[in-house]
């Protein structure tokens, strides 16, 4: 059987490194797409190849509408096929609403949702010529339930999960799946950076008592990216210990 | 050309090539919907080597109007 090719973007570090890695190991070759951090990428993988698997760096910014077009294409050319999308890519500017600088909200907008949009857009064309694929949104807790502080974060994280199910009605005819993955607090740097106030905090929300891994959320989109999840579409998965139910 | 659409057509839209003349309508002949068109474009695209702007693709209704469409585009016969 042919290599299944992935993209996950925003994989040199974070939840984005884990599922590339997880990805890795089921077989499927990974592209590591990074904006700022080509070292960090190189290192994931080597990682991906030391643990046994394939996979290659490749540089855009997802908010850039053009450049997502030249890298699906370029992946295409390269290794023939795209099977799985992984919509990771994201950043916080995290301030109260009435403090919050114009350009804070439409960089976090520009990444996290028109971003998501960019490599659908183009690879939507070539999963449908394969008459199959998976296409994978990583949203957040924060776009389901809200989060003072976040409103440009948690409007591109809801802004996803609208996108995932219009995507998921428009390309359900030809087998392909477009499903989101919320996570919740997961110890990656974007949480390390929360006072020890906060993360007390938000520890005592979530009923399972502790922050995830982003391992748990890598499994759960690896599930989501195979033929276990063949009859899932337009779902949005908490990965997040129970703190949104 | 009609022959070679016929038999792109068919292919694309499932249906028999018998049934394709220059007046066909691919939505209320042969039911297709607006997916179907898109990939029926992109078959034609890397047939005949063109680029056919999602823009356009409304105004190509009928089989005619496909070739028309190509003819213009300096596809030959």
């Amino acid at each position: 059987m042919k290599k299944s090719i992935a993209l996950v973007t925003g994989a040199s570090r974070g939840i984005g490194k884990a599922i590339a890695l997880t990805l890795a190991k089921e077989g499927i070759f990974v592209v590591v797409n990074y904006n700022g951090s080509r070292e960090r990428a190189e290192e994931a993988v080597r990682e991906i190849k030391e643990a046994g698997g394939d996979g290659t760096v490749w540089q855009c910014s997802v908010a850039d509408y053009g450049a997502c077009q030249e890298m699906i294409a370029g992946i295409v050319k390269a290794y023939g096929s795209l099977d799985i999308l992984v919509n990771n890519a994201g950043i916080t500017r995290d301030n109260l609403a009435m403090k919050m600088r114009e350009e804070e909200f439409d960089e976090v907008i520009a990444t996290n949702l028109k971003g998501t949009f960019n490599t659908i857009r183009h690879t939507a064309r070539q999963m449908l010529k394969q008459r199959g694929g998976k296409i994978i949104n990583i949203s957040s807790v924060s776009g389901v339930m809200g989060n003072a502080g976040q409103v440009n974060y948690s409007a591109s994280k809801a802004g996803v999960i609208g996108l995932t199910k219009s995507m998921a009605r428009e390309l359900a005819s030809r087998g392909i799946t477009v499903n989101a993955v919320a996570p919740g607090f997961i110890a990656t740097e974007m949480t390390e950076v929360l006072s020890e106030d906060v993360k007390k905090y938000a520890e005592s929300q979530i009923p399972l008592g502790h922050f995830g891994s982003p391992e748990d959320v890598a499994r759960m989109v690896a599930f989501l990216a195979s033929e276990n999840a063949d009859y899932i579409t337009g779902q949005v998965i908490c990965v997040d210990g129970g703190m949104s139910m | 050309m009609l022959e070679k659409m016929r038999e792109i057509i068919a292919e694309q839209l499932n249906c028999e090539e018998g049934n394709i003349t220059p007046e066909t309508s691919f939505k209320d002949d042969l039911g297709a919907d607006s997916l179907d068109l898109f990939e029926l474009v992109m078959a034609l695209e890397d047939e005949y080597s063109v680029e056919i702007p999602a823009e356009e693709l409304q105004e190509l209704t009928t089989v005619g109007a496909v070739m028309e469409y190509l003819k213009n585009k300096g596809v030959e016969a």
